[in-house]
């Protein structure tokens, strides 16, 4: 994007000390209202969320090497369950299953792709000073995580067979009412509502802060594609939060005040909650990708130093893809009855979404055909991403069709679909969004050469665990179970080896964060050189406390 | 693992992949009946032929996962042929297809546009004509998956005749009982054997290998749900406290037990022989622990073993293969719809 903005901003009086007048520590970190630092406690937060959710599916993983019950019992017993009681043991499983769930949606991938790297880079890109209600941002994150306490303190109070909220993440009544006696399911309900409170007033403050703090000449059709990424996702966030909500305190007061919205004797039907429940947990699964799709455009643009292919295509796809998100809810309820015409509706509405998302994918190689690309870390992450979310892709497409979803659903091959596209799709998308702006953020350069061992050894795990979870399911290996009959081993075995690989190329990252902090040399104001376009570019690396405080004008010729 | 085993297996997926089409013809054409007796051993004949009854032995692969499996397992249903094809004979090869056009792109750009091949970028952002072939082309694609999965799921809700065998299932935490309104309104609890090593799931239940007819660890029962083969059969589904899942991978069969609702669907198995299916819906501690076992029996062994339980009566099994006029759910043999009153709704959207 080419912009008069250097000699507007604050680069040129940083060579002065501090001039930044940062707050002292206490104030800085516990009252910030700067969305850097909100921006960077976000991504602190949601390495820690994802450090600990990761350890629950190293437990699972474990578990499920071998059949047979080997491990439970002794994290059972660690959250004070009676050893002797093997139905608290089993219980223990759906404690895990469930935190992995809830922790990687809401207190992992959720932070870290929109309060993380939204909060960073949204207002620099519009060439804004900061949110638009920098106190509600700062607001946001504690929710977020003192939402992250409740839940962890669920798993030590009893929840029904055992100690710890075992309902699995979507929450089904009525095994999360009647079937769950005891506090644990209560503080669960309480993270979520935490959870969505911070993630609404989060959503309106991007949305508020994209259609009114735009620096002049940035038009909406001129906005980089991580922008309207961002906004969509927010929107999609303030129209199914409050869903969520509403059906959880159902939850809460069927549980705890007499009430029977989910209770056939008292004239509630179960079935209500998962429509309730689909309807925010479908637009969910797009607020989790969608910024994904945006920091792969950015990336894709800078490496193959050309604008964005069919920007306008790639920006309207994404509203699509939110507005159609809407409408499919029920494709993860084709068991429970549906009648025909609507199961005939859902299947034809959840197959248009791959059109807008086939759009995307070939615009993402058009941007870099006749490129010059540049295979820098983020870049590789970022092919990667192209191809693995391609594959979880497909499989929905084949998941779509009700009546083929009929032998798949609730086996491990909707477990290996919604891992492509989250784990190996959104979580790719986070990696190279990372090595993409570490720098920029940090002020240090990482190392090029561990990034790239990081992404290939990953990439080799990943598709270990996830891609033999496609053959289990379609022999017909339930999900969320913690032992299984002998013809299932093969493939398990297989997959919790690939979980070590995974594991394995963790450890190489954090040694690069290490590096980088340590060893890392400092990084330029535009350490990707041509390619890199938008407006981070022009301020230093870390930028300073306070950009634009003259705010940038867009040139009518810029380019996208 | 075992060479010989895996060997199977692919030559197995290959031929579903490659029979499914012809299958479906074929079946359609010859009702698919009682001769085929493949697995039950001489001592169950005997004791069938004098009125008695003895579970039948399944067949190794059959009705259940095969060892390092990597496709569906084989159908013994029409439906289920019809589906298997979708998947092996049209979505399989589409998906595949498309992730190879990918990747194959994207090693192109990267060998052909890479620094070195081409130092000075193109500056090409639009190309309508592209923009519009790479929208309609997946919509073609879409619409032709579509067109088969519309029929499937039509064929899937086509209602019960008339006189069709009615049984009930109903999920409890953490066991199936299967209720038989139509033979005397007995019901069959069904627990899963426990394995050989490990704590004790079900106290008081046998461990899994001590007859002769087990099937494998995890998912043999001790009171399979017998029903007859080769006729439509009835079955409806609800739960007694939180919900569970009805489902037999090898029949294409998956329908959510959901308290207070009862829903229905027709199964028709073609082969006698012996199914087996896990819940699937989350449903407490003991979820992974109550398997499903089908055991489809030749219409006369079925009576048989009906007539085995206290005030069983045999139903009238001609009344099954006639008509297939669109029954309302008033019209039920009575006994059959306890939950009567939150489930008219839902069954008579399920009969449409």
């Amino acid at each position: 994007m080419a912009t008069t903005a250097e000699q507007f901003q604050g680069h040129a009086e940083d060579h002065g000390h501090d001039h930044d007048h940062k707050p002292a520590f206490f104030a800085r970190w516990f009252m910030s209202t700067n969305h850097k630092d909100i921006g960077t406690m976000y991504l602190i937060f949601a390495i820690l969320a994802g450090v600990i959710g990761g350890a629950v599916s190293g437990i699972m993983r474990a578990e499920l090497m071998e059949p047979g019950i080997q491990y439970l019992g002794f994290f059972s017993k660690l959250v004070g369950d009676d050893p002797s009681n093997f139905n608290a043991t089993l219980h223990m499983w759906n404690v895990l299953i469930t935190a992995h769930g809830l922790i990687m949606v809401f207190f992992m991938v959720m932070p870290a792709i929109i309060g993380g790297f939204g909060n960073w880079f949204v207002p620099i890109m519009i060439g804004a000073p900061d949110m638009a209600f920098p106190r509600m941002n700062n607001i946001s994150f504690w929710l977020t995580v003192a939402g992250f306490c409740s839940l962890m303190l669920s798993a030590f109070v009893p929840g029904g067979t055992g100690m710890g909220a075992g309902t699995g993440w979507t929450v089904y009544a009525p095994l999360s009412t009647t079937g769950s006696p005891g506090p644990a399911v209560d503080f669960g309900i309480f993270a979520l509502h935490l959870a969505g409170a911070g993630s609404i007033m989060g959503a309106i403050n991007f949305i508020t802060t994209i259609f009114n703090m735009r620096a002049p000449g940035m038009t909406m059709h001129k906005m980089p594609l991580f922008v309207w990424s961002v906004l969509v996702t927010a929107f999609l966030l303030l129209l199914s939060l409050p869903v969520l909500a509403a059906a959880i305190t159902m939850l809460l007061t069927d549980r705890n005040f007499g009430t029977t919205f989910f209770d056939p004797a008292g004239g509630g039907d179960p079935v209500l909650y998962q429509h309730l429940f689909w309807f925010f947990g479908h637009p969910e699964v797009y607020i989790m990708i969608l910024p994904g799709f945006g920091i792969i455009s950015q990336i894709i643009s800078t490496f193959s130093k050309k604008p964005v292919f069919g920007y306008l295509g790639m920006a309207y796809a994404m509203v699509a893809i939110g507005v159609v998100g809407f409408i499919v809810w029920a494709h993860h309820m084709y068991s429970t009855g549906l009648s025909v015409n609507t199961k005939m509706y859902f299947t034809a509405a959840t197959m248009v979404i791959a059109v807008p998302t086939g759009i995307k994918i070939f615009s993402w190689i058009a941007t870099m055909w006749g490129g010059s690309i540049e295979f820098k870390s983020p870049m590789i992450w970022a092919i990667g991403f192209i191809f693995l979310f391609t594959v979880g892709g497909v499989t929905g497409v084949v998941l779509a069709n009700g009546g083929v979803d009929d032998v798949m659903h609730d086996t491990y091959y909707v477990v290996a679909h919604f891992h492509y596209v989250l784990s190996l799709g959104a979580v790719t998308a986070l990696f190279a969004g990372f090595y993409y702006w570490f720098p920029k953020m940090s002020g240090k350069m990482h190392s090029e050469l561990l990034a790239h061992v990081h992404f290939w050894v990953f990439f080799v795990g990943v598709n270990m665990i996830f891609f033999p979870m496609h053959f289990l399911g379609l022999q017909g290996m339930p999900r969320r179970y913690p032992d299984y009959a002998e013809a299932y081993a093969y493939w398990n075995h297989f997959a919790t080896v690939g979980y070590m690989i995974m594991a394995a190329s963790l450890g190489i990252w954090f040694l690069n964060i290490i590096y980088a902090f340590v060893a890392g040399r400092k990084a330029e104001d535009n350490y990707w050189g041509e390619g890199a376009t938008t407006l981070e570019w022009t301020l230093t690396s870390p930028p300073p406390y306070h950009q634009f405080e003259t705010l940038p004008v867009i040139e009518e010729t810029a380019h996208h | 693992m075992k060479s010989g085993t895996y060997a199977s297996t692919v030559s197995q997926s290959a031929r579903a992949l490659g029979l499914s089409l012809a299958s479906v013809i074929a079946v359609a054409a010859t009702p698919a009946f009682a001769q085929d007796t493949a697995s039950a051993p001489a001592a169950a004949e005997t004791a069938a032929a004098a009125g008695g009854y003895t579970p039948m032995t399944p067949t190794p692969g059959v009705g259940m996962p095969v060892a390092e499996g990597i496709g569906l397992q084989q159908q013994y249903s029409k439906i289920g042929e019809y589906g298997a094809w979708i998947h092996n004979g049209v979505l399989m090869p589409i998906i595949t297809l498309i992730c190879i056009l990918v990747l194959l792109l994207l090693i192109v750009v990267a060998v052909r546009y890479n620094r070195r091949s081409n130092p000075v970028a193109s500056k090409t952002s639009h190309n309508t004509l592209i923009e519009v072939i790479w929208t309609l082309v997946p919509v073609l694609i879409l619409i032709g998956i579509a067109v088969p999965s519309i029929d499937l799921i039509a064929k899937q809700y086509k209602p019960a005749p008339k006189g069709a065998l009615t049984i009930k299932v109903t999920g409890n935490q953490w066991f199936w009982t299967y209720g038989y309104p139509d033979n005397g309104d007995f019901e069959v609890v069904s627990n899963m054997l426990n394995p050989v090593t490990g704590p004790t799931i079900n106290n008081g239940i046998r461990k899994v290998g001590s007859e002769p007819w087990d099937g494998p660890s995890h998912l043999e029962v001790d009171n399979r749900m017998v029903v007859p083969a080769g006729e439509p059969i009835r079955l409806q589904i609800t739960a007694s406290d939180v919900i569970h899942s009805f489902a037999v991978p090898s029949l294409w069969f998956k329908l959510d037990a959901v308290p207070g609702r009862i829903n229905e669907k027709v199964l028709l198995i073609e082969k006698p022989g012996v199914y087996y299916g896990q819940c699937s819906e989350l449903c407490g501690a003991k979820h992974g622990y109550m398997p499903i076992a089908v055991e489809a029996l030749p219409r006369d062994k079925y009576d048989a073993w009906v007539m085995t339980h206290p005030g069983a009566k045999i139903d009238n099994p001609n009344a099954a293969a006639g008509s297939e006029t669109d029954y309302l759910p008033g019209e039920e043999p009575a006994g059959a719809a306890p939950a009567a009153d939150a489930s008219a709704a839902p069954a008579a959207a399920e009969a449409e």
